[in-house]
C-alpha cells in the first residue's frame, strides 16, 4: 500500500473516532448501524465479489450471529464483548458446512439455494420445538451494554467505538486475506475455476472456506447488530435483509473492500433519504436511486472512485511541466 | 358583606395551595404554546402494509382537529415513519422520533415485536409509549412499564370469550383452530386454550400458516380430515376471506369462529362471499362500516363526513380506518384532558384517568376506562353473529 | 386416502399458480438468459390494471385481453428503457437493476390503489367440479396454464420468430450475423414473459385476492419450481409447478407439519439440485474448456 493511501486511511479513522462527539447519540446509532452493515457487506463481497458465487441468503448468516450473541447473553448470561468470537465461530461453521453441498450449484442454482435458506430460517427460529432458546415469535430482549472502566462516555458512544475496533479488526484482516495465496486463489476461481484447478488451488477447498469465512463476517456483523438494537426476533430477518445485502456491494461495488463501506452507507442512509423526498412512494424513489446508481456507476461506487483517482493522477502526470 | 369576604379569602386560599392549578403551562419537549408533536411507527410498506391506511387515517384525523383550531389552541404535529414491520427499523424510527424530532409523545406504534423492540427504550427514556396498536398481554402492566399503555381488548381475553361459549353451548364440540404462526397467533391461542382449562383436549386439530403463504387452503383441508366440526379461525383479513369460502366449499361447514381482527364485511366477507358466512360468530367493539344496521347511524355519517373531507383516498368499507379515528378520538381526548399542563408524566397521568370514555364510533355499552393500575383501556367485548347482512350482536355485553 | 388425494387435489390447484409463473420466469430466461427477480410484481401490476378495466365496467374477456396487450407493451418498455442500459454490467448489476423494478412497480401499485385486499373475478363458474376436492376456478387456470405452455410450444418450436428468439438468446453474435435483430428480440421476449406474467396474475388474484404483495409468497415457489424443473424448459417449469404445489401441501400435512414445510420442500429441491444440476428436464449443457 502506498504512503498516500495509509495516510487517506488514517485520516479517515481519525474522523471516524471524532464523530460521536460531533453528532447526537441518534446519528451515533445509525453510524454505528453502518458499520454493522459494512462488516456483513465484507463478508458477502468476500464470497460474491472475489469469489463468485453468489449469495442471495447472507441475511441467514446475519440472523445465526444475532441469535447466538442474544441466546448467550440471555440465557447464559455472557458479557456481550464475549458473544462475537463465538458468533464467528458458530456461522463459520455454518458457512462451512453449508458450502460444501453449494459445490454442486453454480450460478442461478446457488442463488436459489440460498434464497431459500434465507427464506426457511425465520420459519426455523419461529419452530415451536426450539421456542425456549430463541424465544419464538416474541424474540429475545438484550440489555444495552454500559461502557467498561467508567469512561466518561454515554452507552451509545461506547457501543459505537467498540464496533468501530470490531470493524478495523475484521477490515484488516479481510485486507491481508485477499492480498495473500488465498484470496488469489478465490479470484482465480472466480474468474477462470477450470484453469485454477488445473493449475492445482484446491477449488473444493476454497470455495468452502470462503463461504465459511463469509459467513463468519456476517455473523459477527449479526451479533453486533443485535446488541445495537438490543433486540431480535425472527421478523427482524426476512428475505428482504438478504436483497438489502446484496444491493449493498453491488452498489458499493464488487470484489473491493472499501466497496463495502460505500455499499453499508447507501443502505442505511438512502431509505431515510427516499422516505424524506416521498411519504407516499418511498421505495419506488429507493428504486429510482438504485437504478440512478447503478447506470451512473456500474461498476458500484468504488469503481467509480477509482476511475475518477486514476484519471485525475493521470491527468497530473500529463500536465506538461514548465 | 360576611359572605363576600368568606368568598374572597376562600379564592386567595384556594389560589396560595394549588398554584399549579391556575393557568401555568408545563411543557416538555414536543410541546409548547402552538405546537404539540406526536409521533407514530407505521407499517406503510412490506408485509402488514394493509394496516399503514390506519396512520393515514390519524394523520387526516389530526387535519380534522386542527382546522377546528387544535387542541387548547394548540396545533397538532403528527409525525409518521414506515418501519416496514421490522424491528429494527421501529428502533430506528422511535430514537428519530424521541431524540432528533423531539415529540412528546409516541402513539399507536403497530405490531408486537415492533413494539418489543422499543418498550424498553420508550421506559427508560420515559416518553409516553400509548395505545399501542397491538392486542397483547405485556402492555397492560403498570408497575413494571409505566409509560406503555395498549388499547385495544386483548387477543388473550378474546380467544377465553369464544372458549366459553363453546364451553357453554357446545361442550362436547370437537375443536380445529388454524392460527397465523406469529405472536397475534399463538397470543390467541394461548387465550384460547387457558380458556377451555381442562377441557383443552377438545381441541382435535391446530394447524398454521405463514403470512408468506399464498393460500391457506391445504391447511383447511387437514382442519377437515381431522373430523373437527367446531373451527376457531384466527387469521388476519385476506386469509381469513380464503379460510371461509374454502370451509364453505369444500362443504365442511363448521360452526366458525372468527376473530375480531377478520370480522369485517367489507374486507373479509364479502370477498368471501356473504352466503358462505352465515353463522360466523365473532366479537366486536367498533362498528363496522359496512354493516346494513349502521347505515343512517348519525356516528357513521359523521365518520363518512369525514373520510370523505379528509382521507378522500381512504377506503369506506375497511373497518380500520373506522380502528384508526377511534383511537385518534382517544388520542384526543387525553390531550383535552392534559390542558396547559403538557409534560409527558401529565399526559400518562391523564391517559391512565379516562372515565367511561366512548369514542362515538363504538359498539353502544363499550366504553373506556383506565386508571393508575388499569392499562388496559377497553377490556369490553360483544358476542356477534352473522346472518347473511349484518352483525347481529347477542348476549350481553362481556368484561368491564 | 381421502384426505391424500385431497391434499394432492389442492396442491395440484396451488401448483397451478406455481406453474403459471414459472412459466414466465423461464420465458425471459430463455430470452435473456436472466432470471427477472420483478416478473412477480409485473404480473401483480398487469392485475391491478385488469381490475381497474373491470371495475371501470368493462366485461372480463375484453379486459382480459386488453391486459395481456397491456403486459406485453409493458414487457417491451420495460426492456427498451430500463434493461437496456445496462445490457453490458456485471450480472449482479443487472440483478440489482430487477429489484429496483421490484421495489418501484411494488410501491407505485400499493401507492396509486392502496393496499387493501381486493376481490378479482374469475371467468369460471362458481360451482366446484370433482366433488368438493378443486373449485372451477382451480381447475381452470391449471387448464388456462396448458393451453398458455401449447401456445409457448408451438411458438418456439414451429414459427420463424421462435427460432429467431432461442437464436437471440444463445448466440446474440451469431444470431446478428445471420440478419436476427437481436435488440428487438430481447424486447420481444420480455413482452411475451409479461404478457404469461399477466395470465398468471389473472388466474391467481381470485384464489388469494389481490393486494400488492400478491406475487410475494409466490416468487420463491416459482423460482423453485422452474429451476426444479430445468430453467431452459417451459413444460419443465409447469411440471415443476405442480411438484411443488403437491410437495409442499403433503409434506405440510402429513409429514412435517405446516411450520416447517416450505423448508423440508426447498432442502428437497435442492437435494434434486445438487443430484441433478439441471433440473428433472433441462438440458445438461456441456462447456468446453
Amino acid at each position: 500500500m502506498s504512503r498516500r493511501q495509509v495516510l487517506l486511511i488514517a485520516i479517515v479513522l481519525l474522523a471516524a473516532c471524532a464523530l460521536p462527539f460531533v453528532v447526537s447519540s441518534y446519528r451515533t446509532f445509525q453510524l454505528t448501524m453502518a458499520l454493522v452493515y459494512s462488516i456483513a457487506l465484507l463478508g458477502l463481497n468476500m464470497l460474491t465479489g472475489y469469489n463468485g458465487q453468489i449469495s442471495l441468503g447472507h441475511g441467514a448468516f446475519y440472523a445465526i450471529g444475532a441469535y447466538a450473541a442474544a441466546i448467550l447473553m440471555e440465557h447464559f448470561g455472557w458479557p456481550y464483548w464475549a458473544t462475537i468470537p463465538v458468533a464467528a465461530a458458530v456461522c463459520l461453521v455454518a458457512g462451512f458446512l453449508f458450502g460444501l453441498p453449494a459445490l454442486r450449484l453454480e450460478g442461478l442454482y446457488l442463488a436459489l439455494a440460498t434464497f431459500a435458506l434465507a427464506v426457511s430460517l425465520p420459519a426455523l427460529l419461529k419452530y415451536h420445538h426450539l421456542e425456549p432458546w430463541t424465544g419464538g415469535v416474541q424474540g429475545i430482549v438484550i440489555l444495552k451494554p454500559d461502557p467498561p472502566f467508567g469512561l466518561p462516555i454515554d452507552a451509545d458512544q461506547w457501543l459505537y467505538y467498540f464496533t468501530l475496533a470490531v470493524a478495523v479488526l475484521m477490515f484488516v484482516l479481510a485486507w491481508n486475506l485477499l492480498r495473500g495465496r488465498m484470496g488469489r486463489a478465490m479470484v482465480a476461481i472466480r474468474d477462470q475455476h477450470i484453469a485454477a484447478e488445473a493449475m492445482g488451488i484446491h477449488t473444493a477447498m476454497v470455495k468452502s472456506m470462503t463461504f465459511g469465512i463469509s459467513a463468519m463476517y456476517t455473523g459477527v456483523a449479526g451479533a453486533l447488530g443485535a446488541i445495537a438494537i438490543q433486540f431480535v426476533a425472527p421478523d427482524s430477518f426476512n428475505i428482504f435483509v438478504s436483497i438489502m445485502f446484496l444491493v449493498g456491494i453491488v452498489i458499493g461495488g464488487l470484489a473491493s473492500i472499501s466497496g463495502a463501506v460505500y455499499g453499508a452507507l447507501f443502505i442505511q442512509f438512502v431509505p431515510n433519504i427516499a422516505d424524506a423526498i416521498s411519504k407516499a412512494a418511498p421505495w419506488a424513489i429507493f428504486g429510482i436511486f438504485l437504478l440512478g446508481f447503478v447506470y451512473l456507476m456500474p461498476t458500484g461506487v468504488a469503481g467509480a472512485v477509482r476511475m475518477a483517482v486514476a484519471r485525475l493522477t493521470r491527468k497530473a502526470h500529463n500536465q506538461p511541466k514548465s | 358583606m360576611k359572605l363576600k369576604y368568606a368568598s374572597i379569602a376562600a379564592l386567595l386560599a384556594a389560589a396560595l395551595a394549588s398554584p399549579v392549578a391556575i393557568a401555568q403551562k408545563k411543557y416538555d419537549p414536543g410541546a409548547n404554546d402552538k405546537v404539540i408533536k406526536i409521533g407514530n411507527i407505521n407499517p406503510y410498506s412490506g408485509p402488514a402494509s394493509a394496516y399503514g391506511t390506519i396512520g393515514k387515517t390519524i394523520a387526516a384525523y389530526w387535519k380534522m382537529v386542527n382546522d377546528h383550531g387544535g387542541v387548547n389552541g394548540r396545533k397538532i404535529e403528527f409525525i409518521s415513519y414506515d418501519d416496514g414491520y421490522s424491528p429494527p427499523k421501529t428502533v430506528e424510527m422511535a430514537r428519530r422520533l424521541v431524540e432528533q424530532d423531539q415529540v412528546l409523545l409516541i402513539f399507536q406504534s403497530l405490531g408486537t415485536p415492533p413494539n418489543s423492540a422499543i418498550h424498553k427504550y420508550m421506559n427508560v427514556k420515559k416518553v409516553p409509549h400509548l395505545f399501542v396498536a397491538t392486542g397483547a398481554t405485556k402492555w397492560n402492566d403498570a408497575k413494571g412499564f409505566p409509560w406503555t399503555m395498549g388499547w385495544q381488548p386483548n387477543y388473550q381475553t378474546e380467544g377465553r370469550i369464544y372458549a366459553e361459549h363453546i364451553l357453554k353451548n357446545n361442550p362436547k364440540a370437537k375443536i380445529g383452530v388454524l392460527y397465523q404462526n406469529d405472536d397475534y397467533g399463538k397470543d390467541y391461542l394461548k387465550g384460547f386454550k387457558d380458556g377451555l382449562a381442562d377441557k383443552v383436549g377438545l381441541v382435535v386439530k391446530e394447524v398454521s400458516y405463514e403470512v408468506t403463504d399464498p393460500t391457506v387452503d391445504s391447511q383447511i383441508v387437514q382442519l377437515q380430515a381431522s373430523g373437527a366440526d367446531t373451527f376457531f379461525n384466527i387469521t388476519t383479513p385476506k386469509f381469513a376471506a380464503q379460510a371461509i369460502r374454502k370451509a364453505y366449499d369444500t362443504g365442511w361447514k363448521p360452526i366458525h369462529y372468527v376473530n375480531n381482527v377478520s370480522a369485517q364485511i367489507g374486507s373479509v366477507l364479502k370477498p368471501a362471499g356473504f352466503e358462505k358466512s352465515i353463522g360466523l360468530i365473532s366479537t366486536q367493539y367498533l362498528k363496522d362500516p359496512d354493516d346494513e344496521q349502521f347505515k343512517d347511524d348519525s356516528t357513521m355519517k359523521e365518520w363518512r363526513a369525514f373520510m370523505a373531507k379528509y382521507y378522500p383516498e381512504g377506503n369506506l368499507h375497511d373497518a380500520s380506518n373506522v380502528y384508526g379515528y377511534a383511537v385518534a378520538q382517544t388520542m384526543h381526548q387525553v390531550l383535552k384532558q392534559a390542558g396547559d399542563n403538557l409534560t409527558r408524566a401529565n399526559i400518562m397521568k391523564q391517559a391512565a384517568s379516562l372515565k367511561d370514555f366512548r369514542p362515538d364510533v363504538m359498539l353502544p355499552g363499550i366504553r373506556i376506562n383506565t386508571s393508575a393500575t388499569d392499562f388496559a383501556p377497553i377490556e369490553s367485548e360483544q358476542l356477534i353473529r352473522f346472518d347473511g347482512e349484518r352483525w347481529q350482536r347477542f348476549g350481553p355485553i362481556i368484561g368491564k | 386416502m381421502e384426505a391424500l388425494l385431497h391434499q394432492v387435489l389442492a396442491g395440484l390447484a396451488t401448483g397451478g399458480i406455481y406453474a403459471s409463473l414459472a412459466l414466465a420466469l423461464v420465458m425471459i430466461y430463455q430470452a435473456t438468459h436472466l432470471v427477472n427477480f420483478a416478473q412477480g410484481e409485473m404480473a401483480m401490476f398487469a392485475t391491478y390494471f385488469a381490475w381497474s378495466l373491470i371495475n371501470a365496467g368493462m366485461p372480463y374477456w375484453p379486459a382480459f385481453l386488453l391486459t395481456v396487450v397491456f403486459a406485453f407493451v409493458l414487457g417491451v418498455v420495460i426492456e427498451r428503457v430500463i434493461i437496456r442500459p445496462v445490457e453490458n454490467a456485471p450480472v449482479l448489476a443487472v440483478v440489482v437493476v430487477f429489484i429496483a423494478l421490484l421495489v418501484i412497480l411494488n410501491s407505485v401499485t400499493g401507492w396509486i390503489f392502496s393496499y387493501t385486499i381486493k376481490t378479482f373475478p374469475s371467468p369460471f363458474p362458481a360451482e366446484p367440479i370433482f366433488g368438493n376436492y378443486i373449485t372451477s376456478h382451480g381447475g381452470g387456470a391449471i387448464g388456462v396454464t396448458l393451453v398458455v405452455l401449447l401456445l409457448l410450444y408451438l411458438f418456439f418450436r414451429f414459427t420463424p420468430l421462435g427460432l429467431a428468439l432461442r437464436a437471440a438468446a444463445q448466440n446474440p453474435d451469431s444470431a446478428r450475423l445471420v440478419g436476427i435483430r437481436v435488440g428487438w428480440m430481447l424486447a420481444l421476449g420480455w413482452g411475451l414473459a409479461a404478457a404469461i406474467g399477466g395470465v398468471a396474475g389473472m388466474m391467481v388474484a381470485p384464489i388469494v385476492f389481490l393486494d400488492p404483495n400478491m406475487m410475494g409468497g409466490v416468487l420463491l415457489y416459482a423460482f423453485a419450481a422452474a429451476l426444479v424443473g430445468g430453467i431452459d424448459n417451459p413444460a419443465g417449469a409447469v411440471f415443476g409447478g405442480f411438484l411443488v404445489g403437491v410437495l409442499e401441501n403433503v409434506l405440510g400435512a402429513f409429514v412435517i407439519g405446516n411450520e416447517l414445510k416450505l423448508a423440508v420442500a426447498l432442502v428437497l429441491i435442492i437435494g434434486v439440485l445438487v443430484v441433478k444440476p439441471s433440473g428433472f428436464f433441462g438440458k445438461v449443457l456441456v462447456t468446453r474448456v
